[in-house]
């Protein structure tokens, strides 16, 4: 990478502060923009498209989407500075997909590492392992999502299979990453006890691998729907029950893994 | 080994019923201490007043009906009925004799009082017309003064109507050398005194009535010592026979002696904290570090095996509910300022000693542990936090924070120990401070701080600006020009600090007025007699015997003025939006959302005043006719749209509580308008003003009569609260609005800052969540924050609460440098702390 890393641009389409729940301690999320699952129950259905929308929010446009360089993004993130000091929290990417953007991604994740933050990504896995490879340089913590181990039921529900997902997981658990499987609960699609038991066996598989985050569903994306147009399919689906949650991490902690609900 | 006990005390059985007991009555006004001061008062009209009020406080103490409550271990209650009230007709009286009727069925804090005490009270107010402190105070005030106060520019209503407090006294010397050891010393200053010395009138009669008043309190704990013995004779209960002996065996002992024994220290420390309060209607009288004068007689007793834990958590335990059997009832204004029945006796744990060394010790986990066990308002619990606290206490307290009680407060001694040393305290003095009240800090033993001390409201200069100084038809601040013919924003603010500079010294005038008339009609020998040096002076604290005086009103508003102040000069000045004439008549016009009462009135009166300079006879017909076509019709549609306008460029020019550097650091600058010009006044003690930055609940009655401001905010809607950022406004996160307050300077405030934050319950959940609670607090203190404090409930909750109050009756929750029940505050307040935006961690 160039030395003027920092003035690398990327899109992104949105800044959170003060997150507990993707990685340890007091974290700023960045949300880059595109991705390539097409999640029906995305909560983040802004950040599917790489180019820039316009979306409804509480009756006024909003544009979605800005382009930005590595430094813009850390002025924003070193404002924070002492929370993640006390908390030994950090910075974390998520989307979208930030593999999408792999020069952008690497180098905010490098800017990070240079003031000794630590840094996560939140990812499907889903893109070419040269992208993922060129981020790890600078990872901390991989929190990865897998949604399913049927191939077929995967691309149903997301729009892609799940093979190259599952590979990655496997590279990324042998490069000595730090790696967390993570799976949203979704009723009608990955809810039962055998589903998620399938995920954590598999996750038991990868060398390393010690955690599994289940998390429930949740319907606040619903209005962003709307705001773009589009229709919600999830609408008529109930979130999981806190005893069914109980139930699922059961499963996960049985197949010997720190099953844990939430982020 | 672990060097803290950080785990879980269990409750003992007695304190739920205590607390149930407390709570099962409205609370009652009591007459016996207004009838027997009024009687001590006729007979001793030729003596000086110091020893007026010393053989008055005997008087009563002789002749009050005492009483000890129901399983009560710790005993001592100034009103007969739990959580009643005594009156102070010394201070002010009219206010309570107007309300009579309409007392009982107030909404913030209503009182119950009986037909009889009515009529006894009216009996004797007749003797106290012209002798109270309030009409002396307002007698020594400007004219100026007086009209700004009618018209609501700063409110000193605190201790125009009633006593001071606000203090904290030397429990550890009354723990250590009890009531004979103050007799001793003033009598060994009496001895010093040589009849030809100039002061020698003043000096040996205070001393006289320090050791009256003393005396006096040592009879009093003796009566207590045969009430319960005639208990225990009369007691068939055999484990009551003996804990009433017990109690018999304290009361014969303590406050008279130095205590022996743990127990001894906390019934000594009771007698001294409740007698305060009938001394003086002055609340706010906080117990300061219990932890640490409290600590010797708790290890003592421990290493020799003489108390358990448990036993000794059961005492404090007792202690926490007996300081909510205190009460006060204040007029139906300050009820709304001051609500929740609170007294905000500040109770504080850990921190430094005056080496600097940290102090956390196993009493500050039970001061923690004691507030769990009550889950009750008082005392105001309140923690010490700097870079040496160790985790495991502050983990302790989130875990409080979390069950939502709003305890404990949070304050940083990185900020407040040298803040406290630019005012002049020693650095021993500084690190061993405490939090009196809401958020002020002292030095216990040494300070007469009158904290507290006004209500600033610094919305209501900048509307004198837009007026030009007139508000509803008089001068009230100076004239600083037409404000539609100013030409740049730095005129515009100057035309604000102005302002502003004239009002404080209003405000200061009336202060010191008010704290004259305490020097002269009621200067207080008990609790002088327990603060330095008034012995060694041979003066009262209210006549300048403490070592530090000083004079602390609070201004508030910060966020409103930073946001309009800011919004003018984006809008006005750089984009040239609109004009500051639409502005003033957009202001006027309340945006074109309705009319606010106030407006009202005043363009009627306008407009009747026209008609008869014209010459015109007005009837009250003619002027209800003008009223309502002023009601009606002054705000076009078109208007209307243009104000919407107006508003949606408001709400796009970025907001203080983002962490938009900008912006902050023009909420420091607008901050400096209110502490700077404050600092250079001085009061008649011979000490300084310093600047507190926080309501108490007074941003929503204050904000009531105050007009819309260029921020967007509506007439007669609540001003911000605290330093916090306004309602709604801080849309980033709590980080981004704790980077914003804590770029303010809190050390210039150094009668204190209050930053009040509110969690849903989820943010604390689990250890993770508690752990990184507590990495918000250190990391705002980081950045020299000086106070935090937390609601954490959920808008749920809250909105139930109201639909539902009676299943709600224990629910409480912060309000400003206290926390009340919320089922007791008035519906507006609740609806602004509905309001208070809610910080989660969840996307």
């Amino acid at each position: 990478m160039e030395e003027n890393y920092r003035q690398t641009k990327g899109r992104i389409f949105n800044i959170q502060k003060f997150s507990i729940h993707d990685g340890p301690g007091i974290r700023t999320i960045v949300f880059l923009k595109g991705c390539l699952l097409r999640c029906r129950w995305c909560c983040n259905p802004e950040s599917q498209e790489f180019g820039i929308q316009t979306m409804m929010e509480n009756g006024k446009p909003k544009v979605v989407g800005r382009d930005v360089t590595v430094d813009e993004v850390m002025e924003e993130i070193v404002k924070d500075m002492p929370y993640y000091r006390r908390s030994g929290g950090g910075v974390t990417l998520s989307g979208g997909e930030s593999l999408l953007q792999p020069e952008f991604a690497a180098a905010l994740l490098r800017a990070c590492q240079d003031y000794g933050l630590h840094t996560a990504i939140e990812s499907t896995a889903c893109a070419k392992w040269e992208s993922v490879e060129q981020l790890l340089p600078y990872l901390d913590l991989y929190l990865m999502d897998i949604k399913h181990m049927d191939s077929a039921k995967h691309k149903a529900f997301t729009g892609q299979p799940n093979e190259r997902i599952l590979e990655n997981a496997r590279k990324v658990a042998q490069s000595h990453t730090e790696l967390i499987i993570r799976t949203p609960v979704i009723p009608t699609f990955n809810d039962t006890k055998e589903e998620i038991a399938g995920i954590a066996a598999f996750a038991k598989t990868l060398p390393g691998v010690r955690q599994m985050h289940i998390l429930p569903y949740h319907r606040l994306g619903q209005d962003k729907y709307t705001g773009l147009g589009r229709t919600y399919e999830m609408a008529h689906i109930e979130p999981p029950s806190q005893e069914h949650m109980e139930e699922l991490l059961a499963a996960v902690n049985a197949a010997g893994l720190k099953g844990q609900i939430g982020g | 080994m672990k060097q803290y006990y950080d785990e879980p005390i269990a409750k003992s059985s007695r304190i739920q019923k205590l607390v149930d007991d407390l709570y099962a009555d409205m609370p009652v006004i009591e007459a016996d201490r207004a009838v027997l001061l009024t009687e001590s008062y006729r007979q001793t009209e030729a003596e000086p007043v110091i020893i007026r009020r010393a053989l008055a406080f005997s008087h009563i103490l002789k002749n009050i009906p005492i009483t000890i409550r129901d399983r009560e271990l710790i005993v001592g209650s100034a009103t007969k009925a739990p959580r009643g009230c005594q009156v102070f007709p010394e201070f002010s009286f009219e206010w309570l004799e107007k309300e009579f009727d309409t007392v009982s069925t107030r909404s913030a804090d209503p009182f119950y009082i009986a037909e009889d005490t009515k009529n006894t009270l009216h009996e004797v107010y007749k003797y106290w017309k012209g002798k109270t402190t309030s009409e002396l105070a307002l007698s020594y005030m400007a004219p100026e003064t007086i009209t700004a106060m009618e018209h609501n520019i700063f409110t000193p209503g605190n201790y125009f109507y009633n006593g001071v407090g606000h203090v904290t006294v030397c429990y550890g010397k009354i723990l250590e050398c009890g009531y004979e050891g103050i007799i001793a010393e003033a009598r060994a200053a009496m001895e010093q005194c040589r009849p030809g010395d100039a002061d020698y009138a003043k000096r040996h009669h205070f001393l006289e009535a320090v050791v009256i008043s003393c005396e006096a309190v040592i009879e009093y704990a003796q009566r207590y010592a045969k009430l319960a013995l005639d208990e225990a004779a009369a007691c068939t209960d055999e484990t009551r026979k003996m804990e009433l002996l017990q109690i018999a065996k304290n009361c014969a002992r303590v406050p008279a002696k130095g205590a022996a024994n743990f127990y001894e220290a906390c019934q000594s420390f009771w007698f001294v904290q409740m007698l305060l309060q009938v001394e003086s209607s002055g609340h706010s009288i906080s117990p300061g570090r219990f932890d640490q004068y409290m600590y010797p007689y708790y290890k003592a007793d421990m290493e020799a095996g003489n108390i358990t834990r448990e036993s000794a958590q059961e005492l404090m335990d007792c202690i926490w509910v007996k300081l909510n059997d205190l009460n006060k009832v204040r007029d139906a204004a300050s009820a709304e300022g001051f609500a929740g029945y609170s007294l905000f006796q500040n109770l504080i744990a850990g921190g430094q000693d005056a080496e600097g060394r940290d102090v956390t010790n196993d009493l500050s986990f039970m001061c923690i542990e004691a507030s769990m066990h009550v889950m009750l308002p008082q005392p105001s619990l309140s923690v010490r936090v700097w870079n040496g606290t160790p985790q495991e206490f502050l983990i302790k307290a989130a875990k409080l924070t979390r069950t939502g009680v709003g305890l404990p407060a949070y304050y940083n001694d990185e900020v407040i120990i040298p803040a406290l040393m630019n005012r002049g305290l020693s650095q021993a003095d500084a690190r061993d401070y405490n939090i009196i009240g809401c958020v002020e800090p002292q030095k216990a033993g040494k300070t007469e701080g009158w904290h507290d001390a006004a209500f600033f409201n610094m919305c209501r200069p900048l509307e004198l600006v837009f007026s030009n100084g007139m508000d509803k038809g008089v001068q009230v601040g100076l004239q600083t020009g037409d404000v539609t013919k100013m030409e740049t924003f730095e005129e515009f603010y100057d035309a604000y600090k102005k302002q502003m500079e004239y009002l404080i010294s209003l405000l200061v005038n009336a202060d010191n007025a008010i704290d004259v008339s305490h020097a002269e009609r009621c200067p207080l020998p008990f609790l002088s007699g327990m603060i330095e040096d008034c012995i060694g002076r041979g003066r009262s604290v209210q006549e300048g015997g403490a070592v530090y005086n000083f004079t602390g009103p609070q201004g508030f508003g910060i966020a409103n003025m930073t946001d309009a102040l800011y919004a003018v000069k984006k809008l006005v000045f750089e984009e040239k939006k609109f004009s500051m004439a639409e502005l003033k008549q957009a202001l006027k016009d309340n945006f074109g959302k309705g009319l606010w009462s106030d407006t009202v009135e005043e363009i009627t009166k306008d407009v009747v005043n026209n008609l008869i300079k014209m010459g015109r006879t007005v009837s009250k017909e003619d002027v209800e006719q003008i009223s309502r076509t002023v009601i009606g019709g002054t705000v076009t549609d078109e208007q209307k749209k243009r104000y919407d306008q107006i508003l949606e460029w408001i709400e796009e020019v970025p907001k203080y509580g983002n962490d938009i550097r900008e912006v902050d650091d023009f909420a420091r600058d607008v901050a400096y308008t209110y502490t700077r010009p404050l600092e250079k006044f001085r009061n008649p003690r011979g000490g300084q003003y310093q600047a507190g930055l926080y309501p108490v609940s007074a941003n929503v009655p204050l904000g009531a009569q105050t007009g819309a401001t260029p921020d967007g905010r509506l007439a007669g809607t609540p001003v911000a609260d605290g330093v916090s950022p306004a309602s709604g406004r801080d849309e980033s996160g709590p980080t981004a609005a704790a980077n914003s307050v804590s770029r303010l300077d809190h050390f210039i405030a150094s009668n204190g800052t209050l930053y009040n934050m509110k969690f849903h319950p989820s943010a604390l959940s689990g250890t993770r969540g508690l752990i990184n609670f507590t990495s918000l607090i250190r990391a705002y203190f980081d950045q020299k924050g000086s106070h935090m404090q937390f609601n954490v409930v959920s808008r749920e909750t809250l909105l139930d609460a109201q639909q539902h109050p009676e299943n709600y009756k224990n629910l409480v929750v912060r309000v400003a440098g206290y926390s009340a029940l919320f089922t007791s505050l008035s519906r507006s307040l609740q609806d602004d702390i509905i309001s208070r935006t809610e910080q989660g961690f969840d996307r």
